[in-house]
C-alpha cells in the first residue's frame, strides 16, 4: 500500500509512530499527481516545492514534540479559498492573475493545524455549476470513469481525494458542491450549519448559502477536518459564536433510538433505481443497527429548484460586480472608455454560465420584479425551512438520495442548463433552510459509479450526522474500493 | 399667480469614528492615497464586512435628538451600481429596515416655531475619490475614504422657503456638532446637503415637479442655491413651461443652478438585504445607557441662556447655533458677567469680524474678548478705541492690555490735561461758541470732534462733554 492510498487517521498515526514522515507522504502524493493529473485534471495550480517545506517543516515540528490534528497530511483547497501569496482564481479568467494578499480564515485554520497544501482544486467558474465543465482552465474528471464528470462545483477537490493526489480537501457548498461531487466520486462530504464555519476569504457564489466543508476519504476524516475549520471568526458576522462539540466522540455511539427519516417527496418517480436500491439499503443498515425508521414529508421541496435559482443568482448578480477591471483582477486594455472597460472587461472575463446567473439576478432583483421573484422566493425559503422545523419532530437526522443519478459523461448536460440544474434537486434545500448535510457513500451501480447518500440533521447537529453517517459507512462495508484508475496507472 | 415653495432635505453626515464603518482602516484624512486601505474596504475576493458598534450608538444618539422612532431590529442592504469609487459595485446603506425614521425638529421662523419632519435616518458606507490628471487621459482611483461612516438624514418636504431650508441645516448641523458625532465640515465635504425643491400655487394639494440640487457646500450656497432655484421655476410657471424633473448644479461662480451634464437614466439600484450582515438589534438597555450619556442639545441651551443669562431669544438662537460658538460665551461670562454685554459683541463685531468662519480659528480668546469689555466698562478705554483693538486681537492674537499700551491708547480722563484743551478750542473757535450759546447745540458735536482729533480719539468722551458744558456756560 502506498502512502497516498492512506486515510488522514491512518496517515497522522503512522507519522505519530514514526513510522512514515510528512516528506515522504507528500512526496508519495506529488508522485501520484505526476502520474494521474494528465487525466484527472483536478488542479488549477500545484504548489509543489511550498508543499516539500511545508512537510519539512511538519517532520521537524513533530521531531521537537509538537502535534496538530493535520501535521504533515497533504490537502488540496477547492480554488475560491483565498491563499496568500498563491493564486485564487475561482475558475475564472477574470480571477486569472489574482494573488490574494491574505488567507481565508478556514486556511488559518488548517495551516494551525500543521496541514501541507499541495495545490488549488478546479471547480465550476465561482462555484457556478454541477459538473466542473464551466471552470475556465481544467474539466476535472471523475476517477471511476475518467470519460465522466467529477461532479461540481468542487469537482477537483472530490477528484484529487478520491484519485489518491491527497488525502483530503477543502471544497465549498451552496447548492450541494461539496455532497455531490463526494457523491459521484464515492467519498465522503460534509456541509456543515449556515454559520459553523467562518466565510472570510472564501470568494462569494451566494453569500447567505455557501459554506465551506471537506471531502474526505471516510467519516472519521470528515470529523478531523471538520474539528479543525469549524468555530467562530469575528470576521464574518455571520458565523455563530458557539462552542463546537468533540465530534470525534460522537463516532463511538451506536444509533441505537435514533430516528430515521425518509422524506417521501425525495424518492419521486424521477430517481434512478439504482439510486433508490441504495439509499433504501442505507436505511435498511441504519435500522439493523437500532435505529427507528419514520415516514416525513418536506411538502414544499418542489420549489427548491426555483427558489434557489432566484435566490443564488440574485446574490450572485451583487457578488460578483466587484470583477470591473478597476482594482485588481483582468481588464480589457483596449477599452476606449470607462462604459467599455466595464463591458469588455465581463464580457471576456465570465464564462457563459456566470453571465446567465448574473442575468437571472439582475433581473430577479429589477424595480418590479423584484416583489415577484426575489421577494417571493426568500418568503418561500422560509416555508422550506418550516417544512424541516416540523420534520424534526419527528426525526433527528434525514436520509435521502445526493442526486437523481450516478455520474454522467462529460459535455452531456453542458448544453441543458435545466436539466444541470434539476440534478441539484436534493441538495438544494439544505442550503436553503441552512443546516448541516452529509454525503456518505453507498454502493456502485451496475456500471461500477459510485453512488452516495445524503443524511440531513437540524442546525448545528453535526456531531449527530456524524454519528449516523459513522453507522451507515461500518454498516454498508464497502470494501475500499480503490477507483480502477489507481491501480491502472 | 402666487407660489409656494416645497423644500425638502438629504444631509450626508460624515460620522466621526476612529475606524471605518465595515472595518480597522482608520478614517483620517488627508493620508496618501490608498494607504488607508484593507482588503474589507477594498472590496477583495472574500473579504467580508464587519459593523462598527459606534456607529450604530451615533446614530441612536442622533434618533434620539430628533424626536425619532429607533427601529429595535434593522438592516444593512445593497445599492447596486458600477463606479470606479465604489470598489464593490454596490454601497452598503439601508433601504426598507433603516436605524431611525418618524422624526422631527423644530426650528424658529419669524420669532415662533416650526416643525419639520425626519422620514428616516439609516447608515451607511462613503465612496472613493477618482482623481482627474488633467495631462493625462487618465483618471486615478483613492480608496481611503471608502468606507467612511455615513448618516444620512431625510427630511419631510416641510420647508416652505429657502430661509426655512437654512435653518432647518443649520439646526440639525448644531445638533450633530453638540453630540460630537460629525465634524460638519462642508467645504471639506463631512457635512453635504442637496435639496428638493417644487413650486405649486397656495392652495394646491398636490406637488409641483421638482428639481435636485447638488454641489452646494456652504449654509450661505444652500440658500442661495435655493433663492434662485425658486426665481427660475417661478418664472418657468409664469411664462405657462413646465419644470423638469432633473438635477441641478448649483455654480457658485454665476451664482446660477444648471442642469448636471450627462444622461440622467433612472437608476434601478437593486437594493436586497445585504446577506453579509445579519440584521442589526438594538435592546433597551443600549438605548437607555446612551439616553444618559446625551449631552445638552441646542434647544436645551437655547432656553436656558435665556433663562439664566437674561438673552433675547434671537441672541440665544444665533449663539446656540454652534456649539463652539455658545462654548465662546459662556466662557467670556465665565469671567465677565455682564451676558447681554458680551452677547451684544459676539453679535455685532465678533461675528461680522468672521465672516462666516469657524469661531475654532478666531485668534481672540474669550477671556481676551471679557478683558477687553471690562476695559471698556472700567473707563480704560471708549468703546470707538475698543472695536479698533478687536481688530488687532484678531490680527496678532495678542492681549487687549498689551494692544492698548503698546499703542498708547488709553482713554483720557485726566480731568486737567482734559480742561486745557478744552479751553484751547473754545479760545480758537469764537464763532462757533456764539452759535452754540445761540442755542444751536448740535455744535456741541462740533466741539467733541475737536477734542477727539487733538487727543487721537482717545478722551473719555463723558467728561469731554461735561467740560465743554461748565466752560460754555460757566
Ligand atoms: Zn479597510
Amino acid at each position: 500500500m502506498e502512502p497516498y492510498e492512506l486515510t488522514i487517521t491512518e496517515a497522522v498515526a503512522l507519522m505519530a509512530d514514526r513510522k512514515l514522515s510528512s516528506t515522504e507522504l507528500t512526496k508519495s502524493c506529488l508522485d501520484r499527481i505526476e502520474q494521474t493529473e494528465a487525466v484527472m485534471k483536478s488542479f488549477i495550480s500545484l504548489q509543489p516545492d511550498r508543499a516539500l517545506r511545508a512537510a519539512a517543516d511538519a517532520d521537524k515540528k513533530r521531531a521537537a514534540g509538537a502535534g496538530g490534528s493535520l501535521l504533515g497530511v497533504p490537502l488540496s483547497l477547492k480554488d475560491l479559498l483565498c491563499t496568500r501569496g498563491i493564486p485564487t482564481t475561482c475558475g475564472s479568467r477574470i480571477l486569472e492573475n489574482f494573488i490574494p494578499p491574505y488567507d481565508a480564515t478556514v486556511v488559518e485554520r488548517l495551516s494551525a493545524e500543521g496541514a501541507v497544501i499541495v495545490g488549488k482544486a478546479a471547480m465550476d467558474e465561482f462555484a457556478m455549476g454541477s459538473t466542473s465543465e464551466t471552470c475556465a482552465f481544467k474539466v476535472p474528471s471523475n476517477p471511476w470513469a475518467t470519460d465522466c464528470v467529477a461532479g461540481g462545483s468542487s469537482g477537483g477537490s472530490a477528484a484529487s481525494v478520491a484519485s489518491g493526489q491527497v488525502l483530503g480537501s477543502l471544497g465549498s457548498d451552496t447548492g450541494g458542491s461539496i455532497r455531490q461531487p463526494a457523491s459521484l466520486c464515492g467519498i465522503v462530504g460534509m456541509k456543515p450549519t449556515y454559520g459553523r464555519v467562518s466565510r472570510y476569504g472564501l470568494v462569494a457564489f451566494a453569500s447567505s448559502l455557501d459554506q465551506i466543508g471537506p471531502l474526505t476519504r471516510d467519516v472519521t476524516d470528515a470529523a478531523v477536518m471538520m474539528q479543525a475549520i469549524c468555530g467562530y471568526d469575528e470576521r464574518d458576522s455571520t458565523s455563530v459564536d458557539r462552542p463546537v462539540e468533540d465530534y470525534h466522540l460522537f463516532l463511538s455511539e451506536g444509533v441505537n433510538g435514533v430516528r430515521i427519516g425518509v422524506p417521501r417527496e425525495y424518492f419521486g418517480p424521477g430517481l434512478d433505481p439504482e439510486v433508490r436500491r441504495t439509499v433504501m439499503n442505507g436505511v435498511e443498515v441504519l435500522k439493523s443497527a437500532g435505529a427507528q425508521v419514520v415516514d416525513v414529508s418536506i411538502p414544499h421541496i418542489e420549489y427548491c429548484v426555483a427558489v434557489y435559482y432566484l435566490i443564488a443568482p440574485a446574490e450572485a448578480s451583487s457578488n460578483l460586480a466587484r470583477y470591473d477591471g478597476v482594482a485588481y483582477g483582468f481588464r480589457d486594455k483596449n477599452a476606449a472608455d470607462l462604459l467599455d472597460m466595464y463591458k469588455e472587461t465581463r464580457s471576456q472575463g465570465f464564462g457563459p454560465e456566470v453571465k446567465r446567473r448574473i442575468l437571472i439576478g439582475t433581473y430577479a432583483l429589477s424595480s418590479g420584479y423584484y416583489d415577484a421573484y426575489y421577494k417571493k422566493a426568500s418568503q418561500v425559503r422560509t416555508l422550506i425551512l418550516n417544512d424541516f422545523k416540523k420534520a424534526w419532530e419527528q426525526c433527528d437526522v434525514l436520509i435521502s438520495p445526493v442526486t437523481p443519478t450516478p455520474a454522467w459523461k462529460k459535455g452531456e448536460k453542458l448544453d441543458d442548463p435545466l436539466a444541470m440544474y434539476l440534478s441539484d434537486i436534493f441538495t438544494l434545500s439544505t442550503n436553503l433552510a441552512g443546516l448541516p448535510g452529509l454525503s456518505v457513500p453507498g454502493g456502485f451501480s451496475t456500471g461500477g459509479l459510485p453512488i452516495g447518500i445524503q443524511l440531513q440533521a437540524p442546525h448545528f447537529h453535526e456531531g449527530e450526522l456524524l454519528r449516523c453517517g459513522y453507522n451507515l459507512e461500518m454498516g454498508v462495508n464497502l470494501e475500499r474500493l480503490l477507483p480502477p484508475l489507481m491501480n491502472a496507472v | 399667480m402666487e407660489f409656494e415653495t416645497v423644500i425638502g432635505l438629504e444631509i450626508h453626515a460624515q460620522m466621526k469614528t476612529r475606524s471605518k464603518i465595515f472595518c480597522g482602516c482608520t478614517t483620517e484624512f488627508g493620508a496618501p492615497p490608498n494607504t488607508h486601505t484593507c482588503p474589507v474596504c477594498l472590496g477583495m475576493p472574500g473579504a467580508l464586512p464587519v459593523l462598527n458598534r459606534r456607529v450604530v450608538e451615533f446614530a441612536i444618539k442622533v434618533g434620539l435628538s430628533t424626536n425619532s422612532r429607533i427601529n429595535r431590529v434593522n438592516q444593512f442592504a445593497r445599492k447596486n451600481y458600477f463606479y470606479p469609487d465604489l470598489p464593490k459595485g454596490y454601497q452598503t446603506s439601508q433601504f426598507d429596515r433603516p436605524i431611525i425614521e418618524n422624526g422631527f425638529i423644530d426650528i424658529e421662523v419669524d420669532g415662533g416655531l416650526k416643525r419639520i419632519g425626519i422620514t428616516r435616518i439609516h447608515m451607511e458606507e462613503d465612496a472613493g475619490k477618482l482623481i482627474h490628471d488633467e495631462r493625462e487621459p487618465v483618471s486615478y482611483v483613492d480608496l481611503n475614504r471608502t468606507g467612511t461612516p455615513l448618516l444620512e438624514i431625510v427630511s419631510e418636504p416641510d420647508m416652505r422657503s429657502p430661509q426655512e431650508a437654512y435653518s432647518y441645516l443649520k439646526k440639525i448641523h448644531a445638533i450633530l456638532r453638540y453630540l460630537d458625532v460629525c465634524d460638519g465640515n462642508m467645504q471639506e465635504g463631512s457635512f453635504r446637503c442637496d435639496a428638493n425643491i417644487s413650486l405649486r400655487p397656495f392652495g394646491q394639494k398636490e406637488f409641483g415637479t421638482r428639481t435636485e440640487l447638488k454641489n452646494m457646500n456652504s449654509f450661505r450656497n444652500v440658500q442661495a442655491a435655493l433663492e434662485y432655484e425658486v426665481r427660475r421655476q417661478r418664472d418657468l410657471l409664469l411664462e405657462g413651461e413646465p419644470v423638469i424633473q432633473q438635477t441641478m448644479l448649483w455654480n457658485p461662480d454665476t451664482g446660477r443652478t444648471e442642469p448636471m451634464r450627462g444622461k440622467e437614466d433612472a437608476h434601478d439600484y437593486r437594493y436586497f438585504p445585504c446577506p453579509d450582515l445579519i440584521p442589526v438589534e438594538i435592546d433597551e438597555a443600549w438605548i437607555d445607557a446612551l439616553r444618559a450619556s446625551l449631552p445638552e442639545l441646542p434647544d436645551q441651551r437655547r432656553q436656558r441662556f435665556i433663562d439664566a443669562f437674561g438673552l433675547p431669544e434671537y441672541d440665544a438662537v444665533i449663539l446656540t447655533e454652534s456649539k463652539e460658538l455658545a462654548d465662546y460665551f459662556e466662557a467670556a461670562v465665565a469671567v465677565y458677567d455682564q451676558p447681554k454685554k458680551v452677547s451684544n459683541w459676539m453679535m455685532t463685531e465678533l461675528l461680522r469680524e468672521l465672516k462666516g468662519g469657524e469661531i475654532g480659528d478666531c485668534r481672540v480668546q474669550p477671556l481676551q474678548l471679557a478683558s477687553l469689555l471690562k476695559m471698556i466698562e472700567a473707563g480704560t478705554i471708549s468703546g470707538k478705541i475698543a472695536k479698533s483693538v478687536f481688530i488687532d486681537m484678531l490680527d496678532s492674537g495678542k492681549d487687549p492690555e498689551w494692544i492698548v499700551k503698546d499703542k498708547n491708547l488709553l482713554q483720557v480722563s485726566d480731568e486737567s490735561e482734559l480742561l486745557a484743551l478744552v479751553k484751547e478750542i473754545i479760545a480758537a473757535n469764537p464763532g462757533q461758541v456764539d452759535e452754540y450759546r445761540g442755542g444751536k447745540t448740535k455744535v456741541m458735536g462740533f466741539f467733541i470732534g475737536q477734542l477727539m482729533q487733538k487727543t487721537r480719539g482717545k478722551a473719555n468722551p463723558k467728561l469731554a462733554n461735561e467740560l465743554f458744558n461748565k466752560e460754555l456756560w460757566g
